[in-house]
Protein backbone atom coordinates (compact mmCIF):
# COMPACT_ATOMS: atom_id res chain seq x y z
CA UNK A 1 0.00 0.00 0.00
CA UNK A 2 1.13 3.51 -0.68
CA UNK A 3 0.87 5.84 2.28
CA UNK A 4 2.05 9.02 0.68
CA UNK A 5 2.40 9.99 -2.96
CA UNK A 6 4.37 13.16 -3.47
CA UNK A 7 4.58 14.90 -6.81
CA UNK A 8 5.78 18.45 -6.39
CA UNK A 9 6.44 20.12 -9.71
CA UNK A 10 7.68 23.38 -8.28
CA UNK A 11 8.05 25.19 -5.00
CA UNK A 12 9.64 28.61 -5.26
CA UNK A 13 9.92 31.18 -2.51
CA UNK A 14 9.09 34.59 -3.99
CA UNK A 15 11.87 37.15 -4.12
CA UNK A 16 12.05 39.67 -1.35
CA UNK A 17 13.64 43.12 -1.22
CA UNK A 18 17.24 41.97 -0.88
CA UNK A 19 17.21 38.33 -1.90
CA UNK A 20 16.14 36.92 -5.26
CA UNK A 21 13.53 34.17 -5.50
CA UNK A 22 14.61 30.76 -4.30
CA UNK A 23 13.57 27.56 -6.01
CA UNK A 24 13.42 25.05 -3.20
CA UNK A 25 11.89 22.00 -4.86
CA UNK A 26 11.75 20.93 -8.49
CA UNK A 27 10.15 17.75 -9.81
CA UNK A 28 10.20 15.81 -6.58
CA UNK A 29 8.48 12.46 -7.00
CA UNK A 30 8.22 10.00 -4.14
CA UNK A 31 5.99 7.06 -3.32
CA UNK A 32 6.22 5.96 0.25
CA UNK A 33 4.80 2.65 1.54
CA UNK A 34 2.51 2.39 4.55
CA UNK A 35 3.69 1.84 8.09
CA UNK A 36 7.35 2.27 7.28
CA UNK A 37 9.85 4.38 9.09
CA UNK A 38 11.33 6.54 6.36
CA UNK A 39 14.31 8.81 6.84
CA UNK A 40 14.79 11.73 4.50
CA UNK A 41 18.48 12.51 4.36
CA UNK A 42 19.92 15.57 2.69
CA UNK A 43 22.33 18.43 3.22
CA UNK A 44 21.15 21.18 5.54
CA UNK A 45 19.17 23.89 3.78
CA UNK A 46 18.08 21.55 0.99
CA UNK A 47 14.36 22.11 1.59
CA UNK A 48 13.47 19.21 3.89
CA UNK A 49 11.51 21.40 6.27
CA UNK A 50 9.76 22.99 3.30
CA UNK A 51 8.69 19.53 2.18
CA UNK A 52 7.36 18.62 5.64
CA UNK A 53 5.44 21.91 5.86
CA UNK A 54 3.83 21.15 2.51
CA UNK A 55 2.90 17.65 3.68
CA UNK A 56 1.46 19.05 6.91
CA UNK A 57 -0.69 21.47 4.94
CA UNK A 58 1.02 24.50 6.47
CA UNK A 59 2.38 25.64 3.11
CA UNK A 60 -0.05 25.57 0.19
CA UNK A 61 1.94 27.79 -2.12
CA UNK A 62 3.37 25.15 -4.48
CA UNK A 63 2.58 23.45 -7.75
CA UNK A 64 2.03 19.73 -7.62
CA UNK A 65 0.00 17.09 -5.88
CA UNK A 66 0.20 15.28 -2.58
CA UNK A 67 -1.98 12.37 -1.59
CA UNK A 68 -1.95 10.94 1.89
CA UNK A 69 -3.66 7.68 2.70
CA UNK A 70 -5.81 8.14 5.77
CA UNK A 71 -8.03 6.16 8.11
CA UNK A 72 -9.63 9.25 9.64
CA UNK A 73 -12.03 11.58 7.86
CA UNK A 74 -9.30 14.10 7.20
CA UNK A 75 -5.69 12.93 7.26
CA UNK A 76 -4.32 13.35 10.77
CA UNK A 77 -0.76 14.47 10.74
CA UNK A 78 1.46 14.45 13.78
CA UNK A 79 4.29 16.91 13.43
CA UNK A 80 7.33 16.97 15.66
CA UNK A 81 8.88 20.31 14.81
CA UNK A 82 12.56 21.12 15.02
CA UNK A 83 11.86 23.19 18.15
CA UNK A 84 9.33 21.60 20.52
CA UNK A 85 6.66 24.33 20.09
CA UNK A 86 4.93 23.74 23.40
CA UNK A 87 2.54 26.34 24.81
CA UNK A 88 4.49 27.73 27.77
CA UNK A 89 1.31 28.61 29.71
CA UNK A 90 0.01 25.05 29.62
CA UNK A 91 1.35 22.14 31.63
CA UNK A 92 2.94 19.15 29.93
CA UNK A 93 -0.30 17.20 30.11
CA UNK A 94 -2.44 20.11 28.91
CA UNK A 95 -0.10 20.58 25.97
CA UNK A 96 -0.77 17.00 24.93
CA UNK A 97 -4.51 16.88 25.61
CA UNK A 98 -5.10 20.19 23.83
CA UNK A 99 -4.23 18.48 20.55
CA UNK A 100 -6.78 15.74 21.25
CA UNK A 101 -10.58 15.78 20.96
CA UNK A 102 -12.32 16.50 24.28
CA UNK A 103 -13.68 12.94 24.57
CA UNK A 104 -10.26 11.27 24.37
CA UNK A 105 -9.30 8.42 26.66
CA UNK A 106 -6.97 9.72 29.40
CA UNK A 107 -5.36 6.27 29.57
CA UNK A 108 -3.69 6.74 26.17
CA UNK A 109 -2.00 9.86 27.45
CA UNK A 110 -1.01 8.08 30.66
CA UNK A 111 0.53 5.24 28.72
CA UNK A 112 2.46 7.58 26.42
CA UNK A 113 3.74 9.64 29.36
CA UNK A 114 4.81 6.44 31.00
CA UNK A 115 6.69 5.14 27.96
CA UNK A 116 8.48 8.46 27.55
CA UNK A 117 9.24 8.54 31.29
CA UNK A 118 7.43 11.82 31.86
CA UNK A 119 4.70 10.75 34.29
CA UNK A 120 6.28 12.73 37.13
CA UNK A 121 6.59 15.85 35.00
CA UNK A 122 3.05 15.94 33.60
CA UNK A 123 1.89 18.90 35.74
CA UNK A 124 5.04 20.94 35.09
CA UNK A 125 5.13 24.02 32.87
CA UNK A 126 7.44 23.67 29.82
CA UNK A 127 9.80 26.46 30.87
CA UNK A 128 10.96 24.24 33.71
CA UNK A 129 11.77 21.32 31.40
CA UNK A 130 15.09 20.49 29.82
CA UNK A 131 15.27 20.50 26.03
CA UNK A 132 15.32 16.71 25.93
CA UNK A 133 12.16 16.53 28.01
CA UNK A 134 10.40 19.18 25.89
CA UNK A 135 11.28 17.18 22.79
CA UNK A 136 9.77 14.08 24.36
CA UNK A 137 6.58 15.99 25.14
CA UNK A 138 6.28 17.13 21.55
CA UNK A 139 6.81 13.54 20.39
CA UNK A 140 4.04 12.36 22.74
CA UNK A 141 1.73 15.07 21.41
CA UNK A 142 2.33 13.84 17.87
CA UNK A 143 1.76 10.20 18.81
CA UNK A 144 -1.28 10.89 20.96
CA UNK A 145 -3.46 12.05 18.09
CA UNK A 146 -3.02 8.59 16.51
CA UNK A 147 -1.69 10.09 13.29
CA UNK A 148 -1.93 8.64 9.80
CA UNK A 149 1.46 10.09 9.13
CA UNK A 150 4.06 11.26 11.59
CA UNK A 151 6.42 13.99 10.44
CA UNK A 152 9.61 14.57 12.39
CA UNK A 153 11.94 17.43 11.59
CA UNK A 154 15.39 16.76 13.02
CA UNK A 155 13.89 16.29 16.48
CA UNK A 156 17.19 15.30 18.07
CA UNK A 157 19.29 18.23 16.93
CA UNK A 158 21.21 19.94 19.74
CA UNK A 159 20.59 17.10 22.17
CA UNK A 160 23.70 15.59 23.69
CA UNK A 161 24.55 12.12 22.39
CA UNK A 162 23.32 10.03 25.37
CA UNK A 163 20.02 11.93 25.57
CA UNK A 164 19.54 11.65 21.82
CA UNK A 165 20.15 7.90 21.99
CA UNK A 166 17.71 7.53 24.87
CA UNK A 167 14.94 9.50 23.13
CA UNK A 168 15.60 7.60 19.91
CA UNK A 169 15.11 4.27 21.69
CA UNK A 170 11.92 5.52 23.31
CA UNK A 171 10.69 6.73 19.95
CA UNK A 172 11.23 3.35 18.32
CA UNK A 173 9.54 1.58 21.23
CA UNK A 174 6.53 3.86 20.86
CA UNK A 175 6.42 3.39 17.11
CA UNK A 176 6.58 -0.40 17.39
CA UNK A 177 3.60 -0.31 19.75
CA UNK A 178 1.55 1.55 17.14
CA UNK A 179 3.12 1.38 13.70
CA UNK A 180 2.27 4.09 11.21
CA UNK A 181 4.12 5.87 8.46
CA UNK A 182 6.91 8.04 9.79
CA UNK A 183 8.79 10.63 7.80
CA UNK A 184 11.90 11.53 9.69
CA UNK A 185 14.13 14.30 8.42
CA UNK A 186 17.77 14.35 9.36
CA UNK A 187 21.19 15.21 7.98
CA UNK A 188 22.89 12.68 10.21
CA UNK A 189 23.38 9.47 8.23
CA UNK A 190 24.20 7.32 11.28
CA UNK A 191 21.01 8.40 12.99
CA UNK A 192 19.05 7.67 9.81
CA UNK A 193 20.49 4.17 9.51
CA UNK A 194 19.76 3.45 13.17
CA UNK A 195 16.09 4.41 12.76
CA UNK A 196 14.89 3.80 9.23
CA UNK A 197 13.33 1.00 7.22
CA UNK A 198 14.10 3.02 4.14
CA UNK A 199 16.41 5.92 3.40
CA UNK A 200 15.54 8.57 0.85
CA UNK A 201 18.39 10.79 -0.24
CA UNK A 202 17.63 14.32 -1.33
CA UNK A 203 19.77 16.72 -3.32
CA UNK A 204 20.65 20.34 -2.59
CA UNK A 205 18.10 22.86 -3.90
CA UNK A 206 16.19 22.65 -6.09
CA UNK A 207 15.50 19.47 -4.18
CA UNK A 208 15.02 16.14 -5.92
CA UNK A 209 15.07 12.57 -4.75
CA UNK A 210 18.39 10.96 -5.66
CA UNK A 211 18.00 7.43 -4.42
CA UNK A 212 16.04 5.16 -2.12
CA UNK A 213 17.77 2.50 -0.08
CA UNK A 214 16.34 -0.15 2.24
CA UNK A 215 18.05 -0.66 5.57
CA UNK A 216 18.12 -4.39 6.19
CA UNK A 217 19.70 -4.39 9.65
CA UNK A 218 17.26 -6.18 11.99
CA UNK A 219 15.55 -3.95 14.55
CA UNK A 220 17.23 -5.67 17.51
CA UNK A 221 20.69 -4.97 16.06
CA UNK A 222 20.12 -1.26 15.61
CA UNK A 223 21.93 -0.28 18.80
CA UNK A 224 25.07 -2.01 17.53
CA UNK A 225 27.32 0.83 16.43
CA UNK A 226 29.65 -1.37 14.39
CA UNK A 227 26.79 -2.77 12.30
CA UNK A 228 25.58 0.75 11.58
CA UNK A 229 29.05 1.98 10.75
CA UNK A 230 29.61 -0.98 8.43
CA UNK A 231 26.32 -0.27 6.66
CA UNK A 232 27.29 3.37 6.31
CA UNK A 233 30.71 2.56 4.82
CA UNK A 234 29.19 0.16 2.33
CA UNK A 235 26.50 2.65 1.41
CA UNK A 236 29.01 5.39 0.72
CA UNK A 237 31.13 2.99 -1.34
CA UNK A 238 28.23 1.71 -3.43
CA UNK A 239 26.68 5.11 -3.97
CA UNK A 240 29.36 7.73 -4.58
CA UNK A 241 26.65 10.29 -5.42
CA UNK A 242 25.54 10.20 -1.77
CA UNK A 243 29.03 10.92 -0.50
CA UNK A 244 28.92 14.25 -2.34
CA UNK A 245 25.76 15.23 -0.45
CA UNK A 246 26.92 14.72 3.09
CA UNK B 1 10.30 36.86 47.24
CA UNK B 2 11.16 36.02 50.83
CA UNK B 3 8.88 37.26 53.60
CA UNK B 4 11.55 39.48 55.18
CA UNK B 5 12.15 41.14 51.85
CA UNK B 6 8.38 41.57 51.42
CA UNK B 7 7.92 43.22 54.81
CA UNK B 8 10.92 45.38 54.00
CA UNK B 9 9.13 46.60 50.87
CA UNK B 10 5.93 47.20 52.83
CA UNK B 11 7.79 49.38 55.33
CA UNK B 12 9.34 51.34 52.48
CA UNK B 13 5.91 51.82 50.90
CA UNK B 14 4.44 53.04 54.16
CA UNK B 15 7.38 55.39 54.72
CA UNK B 16 7.01 56.93 51.27
CA UNK B 17 3.29 57.62 51.84
CA UNK B 18 3.98 59.09 55.28
CA UNK B 19 6.68 61.30 53.79
CA UNK B 20 4.24 62.49 51.12
CA UNK B 21 1.61 63.41 53.70
CA UNK B 22 4.26 65.02 55.88
CA UNK B 23 5.45 67.20 53.01
CA UNK B 24 1.86 68.18 52.24
CA UNK B 25 1.20 69.03 55.87
CA UNK B 26 4.39 71.10 56.12
CA UNK B 27 3.68 73.03 52.95
CA UNK B 28 0.06 73.68 54.00
CA UNK B 29 1.16 74.97 57.41
CA UNK B 30 3.83 77.14 55.83
CA UNK B 31 1.39 78.69 53.34
CA UNK B 32 -1.56 78.68 55.79
CA UNK B 33 -3.85 79.61 52.94
CA UNK B 34 -7.20 78.29 51.62
CA UNK B 35 -5.56 77.28 48.34
CA UNK B 36 -3.79 74.38 50.09
CA UNK B 37 -5.74 72.92 53.03
CA UNK B 38 -4.02 70.52 55.42
CA UNK B 39 -4.54 66.76 55.11
CA UNK B 40 -6.69 66.89 58.26
CA UNK B 41 -9.17 69.38 56.84
CA UNK B 42 -9.36 67.43 53.57
CA UNK B 43 -10.12 64.31 55.59
CA UNK B 44 -12.87 66.16 57.39
CA UNK B 45 -14.47 67.32 54.13
CA UNK B 46 -14.13 63.80 52.79
CA UNK B 47 -15.94 62.41 55.82
CA UNK B 48 -18.76 64.95 55.67
CA UNK B 49 -19.29 64.43 51.95
CA UNK B 50 -19.38 60.68 52.51
CA UNK B 51 -21.91 60.97 55.33
CA UNK B 52 -24.15 63.26 53.30
CA UNK B 53 -24.12 60.72 50.50
CA UNK B 54 -22.92 63.27 47.95
CA UNK B 55 -19.51 61.73 47.37
CA UNK B 56 -20.68 58.09 47.05
CA UNK B 57 -23.40 59.16 44.61
CA UNK B 58 -21.20 61.20 42.28
CA UNK B 59 -18.33 58.74 42.54
CA UNK B 60 -20.73 55.90 41.73
CA UNK B 61 -22.12 57.68 38.68
CA UNK B 62 -18.62 58.35 37.36
CA UNK B 63 -17.51 54.78 38.04
CA UNK B 64 -20.53 53.46 36.15
CA UNK B 65 -19.58 55.58 33.15
CA UNK B 66 -16.00 54.42 33.53
CA UNK B 67 -16.94 50.76 33.56
CA UNK B 68 -19.33 50.92 30.62
CA UNK B 69 -17.09 53.00 28.36
CA UNK B 70 -14.05 50.96 29.36
CA UNK B 71 -15.83 47.69 28.56
CA UNK B 72 -17.00 48.91 25.16
CA UNK B 73 -13.60 50.37 24.27
CA UNK B 74 -11.68 47.24 25.33
CA UNK B 75 -13.98 44.76 23.58
CA UNK B 76 -14.11 46.71 20.34
CA UNK B 77 -10.44 47.60 20.54
CA UNK B 78 -9.32 44.00 21.07
CA UNK B 79 -11.47 42.76 18.20
CA UNK B 80 -10.29 45.45 15.77
CA UNK B 81 -6.70 45.17 16.97
CA UNK B 82 -6.58 41.42 16.39
CA UNK B 83 -8.13 41.75 12.93
CA UNK B 84 -5.72 44.51 11.89
CA UNK B 85 -2.75 42.68 13.35
CA UNK B 86 -3.56 39.54 11.36
CA UNK B 87 -4.60 41.13 8.08
CA UNK B 88 -1.97 43.24 6.35
CA UNK B 89 -4.29 44.70 3.70
CA UNK B 90 -6.89 45.90 6.19
CA UNK B 91 -4.09 47.22 8.37
CA UNK B 92 -2.59 49.22 5.51
CA UNK B 93 -6.03 50.60 4.66
CA UNK B 94 -7.08 51.62 8.16
CA UNK B 95 -3.69 52.77 9.40
CA UNK B 96 -4.43 56.38 8.38
CA UNK B 97 -7.77 56.31 10.17
CA UNK B 98 -6.01 55.18 13.32
CA UNK B 99 -3.48 57.98 13.10
CA UNK B 100 -6.27 60.51 12.61
CA UNK B 101 -8.29 59.23 15.56
CA UNK B 102 -5.20 58.96 17.75
CA UNK B 103 -4.46 62.61 17.19
CA UNK B 104 -7.89 64.21 17.53
CA UNK B 105 -7.79 66.12 20.83
CA UNK B 106 -10.08 64.63 23.47
CA UNK B 107 -11.86 67.94 23.89
CA UNK B 108 -12.78 68.04 20.20
CA UNK B 109 -14.45 64.60 20.23
CA UNK B 110 -16.32 65.51 23.40
CA UNK B 111 -17.64 68.78 21.99
CA UNK B 112 -18.54 67.21 18.65
CA UNK B 113 -20.39 64.32 20.32
CA UNK B 114 -22.43 66.76 22.40
CA UNK B 115 -23.11 69.00 19.39
CA UNK B 116 -24.16 66.12 17.15
CA UNK B 117 -26.03 63.90 19.60
CA UNK B 118 -27.10 66.33 22.31
CA UNK B 119 -26.23 66.48 25.99
CA UNK B 120 -27.20 62.87 26.64
CA UNK B 121 -25.63 59.93 28.46
CA UNK B 122 -24.87 57.90 25.33
CA UNK B 123 -23.10 60.86 23.74
CA UNK B 124 -20.92 61.11 26.85
CA UNK B 125 -20.05 57.42 26.75
CA UNK B 126 -19.41 57.57 23.00
CA UNK B 127 -17.01 60.46 23.44
CA UNK B 128 -14.99 58.51 25.98
CA UNK B 129 -14.97 55.38 23.82
CA UNK B 130 -13.77 57.27 20.75
CA UNK B 131 -10.95 58.73 22.79
CA UNK B 132 -9.83 55.42 24.20
CA UNK B 133 -10.45 53.05 21.29
CA UNK B 134 -7.46 53.95 19.06
CA UNK B 135 -5.06 53.35 21.95
CA UNK B 136 -6.42 49.89 22.58
CA UNK B 137 -6.38 49.05 18.87
CA UNK B 138 -2.75 50.13 18.48
CA UNK B 139 -1.59 48.19 21.56
CA UNK B 140 -3.45 44.99 20.66
CA UNK B 141 -2.34 45.29 17.02
CA UNK B 142 1.28 45.35 18.15
CA UNK B 143 0.60 42.32 20.31
CA UNK B 144 -1.03 40.46 17.44
CA UNK B 145 1.86 41.24 15.11
CA UNK B 146 4.24 39.81 17.68
CA UNK B 147 2.34 36.50 17.93
CA UNK B 148 4.56 33.45 17.75
CA UNK B 149 4.19 32.03 14.20
CA UNK B 150 5.61 28.68 15.30
CA UNK B 151 2.83 28.18 17.82
CA UNK B 152 0.16 29.26 15.33
CA UNK B 153 1.50 26.72 12.82
CA UNK B 154 1.44 24.08 15.51
CA UNK B 155 -2.21 24.94 16.26
CA UNK B 156 -3.09 24.70 12.56
CA UNK B 157 -1.28 21.42 12.10
CA UNK B 158 -3.08 19.85 15.07
CA UNK B 159 -6.49 21.17 13.90
CA UNK B 160 -7.12 23.33 16.97
CA UNK B 161 -9.92 25.23 15.26
CA UNK B 162 -10.69 28.94 15.61
CA UNK B 163 -12.00 28.99 19.18
CA UNK B 164 -9.30 26.79 20.69
CA UNK B 165 -6.59 28.75 18.90
CA UNK B 166 -7.96 32.06 20.14
CA UNK B 167 -8.40 30.94 23.75
CA UNK B 168 -5.30 28.81 24.25
CA UNK B 169 -2.75 30.11 21.74
CA UNK B 170 -3.48 33.75 20.89
CA UNK B 171 -5.07 35.13 24.05
CA UNK B 172 -2.28 34.14 26.49
CA UNK B 173 0.21 35.87 24.21
CA UNK B 174 -1.94 39.01 24.07
CA UNK B 175 -2.49 39.04 27.81
CA UNK B 176 0.44 41.37 28.68
CA UNK B 177 -0.71 43.78 25.97
CA UNK B 178 -4.30 43.67 27.21
CA UNK B 179 -3.12 44.35 30.74
CA UNK B 180 -1.05 47.27 29.48
CA UNK B 181 -4.03 48.66 27.59
CA UNK B 182 -6.20 48.16 30.68
CA UNK B 183 -3.90 50.07 33.00
CA UNK B 184 -3.22 52.96 30.64
CA UNK B 185 -6.89 52.84 29.66
CA UNK B 186 -8.23 53.26 33.18
CA UNK B 187 -5.92 56.20 33.79
CA UNK B 188 -6.81 57.83 30.47
CA UNK B 189 -10.56 57.21 30.65
CA UNK B 190 -11.08 58.61 34.08
CA UNK B 191 -9.31 61.80 33.13
CA UNK B 192 -11.46 62.18 30.04
CA UNK B 193 -14.68 61.27 31.83
CA UNK B 194 -14.25 64.21 34.19
CA UNK B 195 -14.03 66.60 31.24
CA UNK B 196 -17.07 64.96 29.66
CA UNK B 197 -19.03 65.41 32.88
CA UNK B 198 -17.80 68.93 33.37
CA UNK B 199 -18.99 69.95 29.91
CA UNK B 200 -22.32 68.24 29.61
CA UNK B 201 -23.60 66.20 32.55
CA UNK B 202 -25.38 67.28 35.72
CA UNK B 203 -23.86 64.64 37.98
CA UNK B 204 -20.60 62.78 38.48
CA UNK B 205 -17.17 63.76 39.71
CA UNK B 206 -16.50 66.20 36.89
CA UNK B 207 -19.70 68.08 37.60
CA UNK B 208 -18.91 68.26 41.32
CA UNK B 209 -15.34 69.40 40.71
CA UNK B 210 -16.71 72.13 38.48
CA UNK B 211 -18.93 73.34 41.34
CA UNK B 212 -16.02 73.27 43.77
CA UNK B 213 -13.93 75.22 41.28
CA UNK B 214 -16.57 77.94 41.05
CA UNK B 215 -16.55 78.21 44.83
CA UNK B 216 -12.73 77.88 45.10
CA UNK B 217 -13.28 74.94 47.44
CA UNK B 218 -9.85 73.27 47.20
CA UNK B 219 -10.54 70.97 50.16
CA UNK B 220 -13.55 69.57 48.32
CA UNK B 221 -11.52 69.06 45.13
CA UNK B 222 -8.77 67.24 47.04
CA UNK B 223 -11.27 65.11 48.98
CA UNK B 224 -12.83 63.87 45.72
CA UNK B 225 -9.39 63.29 44.22
CA UNK B 226 -8.33 61.16 47.19
CA UNK B 227 -11.53 59.13 46.87
CA UNK B 228 -10.93 58.47 43.20
CA UNK B 229 -7.28 57.55 43.57
CA UNK B 230 -8.28 55.16 46.34
CA UNK B 231 -10.88 53.49 44.12
CA UNK B 232 -8.39 53.01 41.29
CA UNK B 233 -5.89 51.53 43.77
CA UNK B 234 -8.53 49.09 44.99
CA UNK B 235 -9.24 48.03 41.38
CA UNK B 236 -5.52 47.52 40.85
CA UNK B 237 -5.05 45.46 44.01
CA UNK B 238 -8.27 43.43 43.92
CA UNK B 239 -8.66 42.82 40.18
CA UNK B 240 -5.58 43.57 38.09
CA UNK B 241 -2.83 42.21 40.38
CA UNK B 242 -4.56 38.82 40.88
CA UNK B 243 -5.12 38.59 37.11
CA UNK B 244 -1.42 39.23 36.56
CA UNK B 245 -0.47 36.58 39.09
CA UNK B 246 -2.81 34.02 37.56
CA UNK B 247 -1.51 34.68 34.05
CA UNK B 248 2.13 34.65 35.10
CA UNK B 249 2.23 31.49 37.17
CA UNK B 250 3.78 29.45 34.34
CA UNK B 251 6.78 31.80 34.15
CA UNK B 252 10.04 30.69 35.68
Amino acid sequence: MTAIRIDIVDKTYPSQRQSPGHRAIADLKLELPSNEFICLVGPSGCGKTTLLNILAGLDRDYRGEITVEHRHKTPKIGYVFQNPRLLPWKTVRENITLALPTDHDPKTVDALLDTMQLTDAQQVYPERLSLGMSRRVSIIRAFAIDPDVLLMDEPFVSLDAPTARQVRELLIRLWQQRPHTVLFVTHDLREAIALADRLVFLSSPPMQAISEIRVNIPRDKRDDETAIEAFRQKLLQDHPEIRALL
Amino acid sequence: MTSTKLSHYRTLNLLSILLFIGLWQGLALYLSDNSLPTPASVTEVFWQETLSGQLPYHLGVTLLRLVSSFAVAMLLGCAIGIVLGRNQKLDAFFDNWLVIFLNIPALVTIILCYVWFGLIESAAILAVVINKLPNVVVTIREGTRALDKDLLEMARCYHFGKRKTLVHVIWPQLHPFVMGATRSGLALIWKIILVVELLGRSNGMGYQLHLFFQMFDVAGILAYTVAFVAVIQVIEILILKPLDRKAGRWRR
